[in-house]
């Protein structure tokens, strides 16, 4: 145990020695949550959270280098785009921030006065307990960029985060609140690489009524490590929608942090992931329900082949009193060979009686007898293979609720299979 | 239109030899039919001309107007012409109808060098097949036979069948799962695809089929060979007699 925590302060020690100062924005916040890290320690295979991932990656002082990529961000789709270049606001190649009917600013130009200095921090912090998560805490005190959005009616049109590489070693660090007001509703996409090492946060509060619907783009490099964290407090009869559709990567890890805290909320988070290779991606969701009738969904849906490796940890906690909570959780694997592989950790953990929660995860191959099926009609078998991978994937893509975007979404995973377009 | 020679067939992971020595010639224009005991060979010999994976031709061959069937891809099959209404056709969920038909359709044309048709076109032509064979709009935007009855699923091979308008047509117990009036549906599609260009080879166990497509030959399988060849009293001495004189005359 000494040596473990000892490992850990080691390495913290190590990273903080190359990282600047602290902004100045949320001063409090970013000194209480530099503390909270410090007396964590970073993340080492042999914590338990960290078990099916090796944090090393994103914990030493330098990025590994990784090649930079191109990213169309959501082409043809029309939304505000906010365009950072290696962690770096591209005002040049970004769009009137004041274009969507939304309030927005830069968290490096955010005053002291600023509404999110409030919000900054907060449901980070509430979210270490209870699982230490220190590389989010080490985002809040050291990220310098990101946005701040409020959004007090119906957003005019989505809002674009683009993330763009250029630098072989960029590493990079972005911190977003976003702040969707009672009956308010916002779509937030993210699209890009961002650096060879990414650590992205973003804290979401989703008011009474409102509606918050994040779909976002990762891929298709092969180099990159990437640690999102995705923080959200959704408030009664609010509606958070969140899905992810990734493609290789050499670690990526996607974690979701949902409180459901007012009646009959919703929450959706899922993900579509397809890995070549040396693939390293993990899912990891924690759900909170602590009010009356709320429903939340995780569905999650893995392609692995060549060895690439698939991890899913989702909990969902009931709290007592979170009566006619529904809770689902699904999380599957589609293994093109014998070498890919799937470590998943489903939890419940229910202290109310009057629930309805389940969990179910599988792991399969390709169904042989649909694909010659598919064949014995005259559909080329690499085609058929992609028909019957869509098909694995249907239930999380159908997360998406816009249709244009869905669109979009469909034909870069034809794009990225090689198949032509139609 | 398709000739099978002395062909022999074992199964690739097991010692198990299912066909031993399937002769067969079928003309263009004509149906044959072939009944026989369960466990006989029909569906493998249906499953090894249409390219299923898992059976191993030991001899023989097998071609489709001259073409060597058995060195081509499932795929490849199907654009030259080979078609299998299977017994037990595949639910493939996530897979709607109307996509998994299109691609089919175009990617035949394609391999053929033909024109793929437009999505308006296709759409057209998928509804007016499906309407022939009383198949509603519904059912054609659900995925691929999911929750589709028995006698749907059977109605369904006849509408792709339709739909690809193949030259040699291979039908494994379609019958079977059909109530009367479906049954009567059904043929009536197969006979209206009945031409000089068009063959079929019907396999099925009841004489009530024969009823509708009248079949020219009809083959008696038992044991992985054909062991008799006649016109269709064939089949009604089967329906009134079974297989145990045939059976015996036939070793
Ligand atoms: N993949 C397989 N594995 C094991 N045995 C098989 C396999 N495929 C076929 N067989 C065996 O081969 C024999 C022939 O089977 P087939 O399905 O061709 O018979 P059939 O004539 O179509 O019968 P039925 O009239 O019942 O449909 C049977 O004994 C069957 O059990
Ligand atoms: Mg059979």
């Amino acid at each position: 145990m000494g040596a473990l925590v000892e490992a850990k302060q080691a390495a913290l020690a190590a990273l903080l020695a190359g990282l600047g100062d602290m902004p100045a924005f949320a001063g409090a916040a970013r000194a209480a949550a530099l503390a909270r890290v410090q007396g964590q320690g970073l993340p080492v295979k042999r914590d338990e959270y960290w078990r099916y991932s090796d944090p090393s990656r994103l914990t030493t002082p330098q990025a590994k280098a990784g090649v930079a990529v191109e990213d169309a961000g959501f082409e043809g789709i029309d939304a505000l785009r906010i365009v950072f270049v290696d962690g770096v606001f591209d005002a040049g190649a970004s769009d009137d921030l004041g274009s969507a009917g939304v309030e927005i600013t830069l968290l490096s130009k955010a005053g002291g006065d600023h509404w999110a200095g409030a919000d900054f921090g907060v449901l980070e912090a509430e979210g270490q307990v209870p699982v230490a998560r220190p590389l989010a805490g080490l985002n809040t005190a050291f990220a310098a960029e990101g946005v701040l959005i409020r959004a007090t009616g119906a957003a005019s049109r989505p809002v674009a985060l683009v993330h763009r590489q250029t630098r072989a070693d960029s590493d990079v660090m972005l911190h977003h609140v976003i702040r969707v007001e009672e009956g308010a509703s916002l779509t937030l996409l993210e699209s890009g690489t961002g650096g060879a090492r990414f650590n992205h946060v973003a804290e979401v509060l989703v008011g009474e009524g409102a509606a918050f619907h994040h779909i976002r783009v990762q891929g298709r490099d092969e180099a990159r490590a990437a640690l999102t964290h995705l923080f959200a407090r959704v408030g009664a009869e609010g509606l958070f929608k969140s899905f992810t559709l990734t493609m290789n990567g050499s670690l990526t890890r996607n974690e979701a942090i949902l409180t459901l805290a007012g009646d009959d909320g919703v929450a959706h988070v899922a993900g579509a992931a397809i890995g070549d290779g040396a693939f390293h991606h993990d899912d990891t969701v924690f759900v909170t329900h602590q009010a009356l009738r709320c429903e939340s969904r995780q569905v999650y849906k893995k392609v692995l082949k060549g060895g690439a490796v698939g991890v899913f940890q989702g909990k969902i906690l009931v709290k007592q009193g979170a009566q006619k909570t529904d809770g689902y959780q699904i999380s599957q694997s589609l293994l093109l060979d014998d070498d890919s592989q799937f470590l998943a950790k489903p939890e419940l953990e229910i202290y109310a009686d009057d629930v309805k929660c389940s969990h179910g995860s599988t792991s399969g191959a390709i169904d042989e007898t649909a694909l010659f099926y598919l064949q014995s009609r005259g559909v080329p078998e690499p085609v058929a293979r992609h028909l019957l991978i869509l098909a694995f994937l249907a239930d999380a893509m159908a997360e998406i609720e816009d249709e244009a975007i869905a669109e979009h979404l469909g034909s870069l995973l034809r794009r990225w299979q090689g198949m032509a377009e139609d | 239109m398709l000739e099978i020679k002395n062909l022999h067939v074992k199964l690739e992971e097991e010692d198990k030899v299912i066909l031993k020595g399937v002769n067969l010639t079928i003309e263009p224009g004509t149906v044959h039919a072939i009944m026989g005991p369960n466990g006989s060979g029909k569906s493998t010999l249906s499953y090894v001309l249409a390219g299923r994976d898992g059976y191993e031709v030991t001899d023989g061959s097998a071609s489709l107007e001259g073409e060597d069937l058995l060195t081509m891809e499932p795929e490849e099959r199907a654009a030259a012409g080979l078609f299998l209404a299977f017994q037990y056709p595949v639910e493939i969920p996530g897979v709607g109808n109307m996509t998994f038909l299109r691609t089919a359709l175009n990617a035949q044309r394609k391999a053929r060098g033909e024109a793929e048709l437009s999505a308006g076109d296709f759409l057209k032509l998928a509804r007016s097949t499906a309407a022939s064979l009383k198949i509603d709009a519904d059912m054609m935007k659900r995925p691929v036979n999911v929750g589709f009855s028995g006698g749907e699923k059977k109605r369904n091979e006849i509408m792709q069948m339709a739909l690809l308008q193949p030259k040699m047509c291979v039908l494994d117990e379609t019958d079977s799962g059909l109530d009367v009036d479906a049954m009567k549906l059904v043929s009536e599609g197969v006979n209206a695809l009945r031409d000089a260009g068009r063959s079929f080879l019907v396999i099925t166990h009841y004489q009530r089929l024969l009823d509708h497509i009248k079949p020219d030959v009809v083959h008696i399988m038992a044991d992985g060979r054909i062991i008799q060849t006649g016109g269709p009293e064939l089949a009604l001495e089967v329906e009134n007699n079974g297989y145990a004189d045939l059976l015996a005359g036939g070793k």
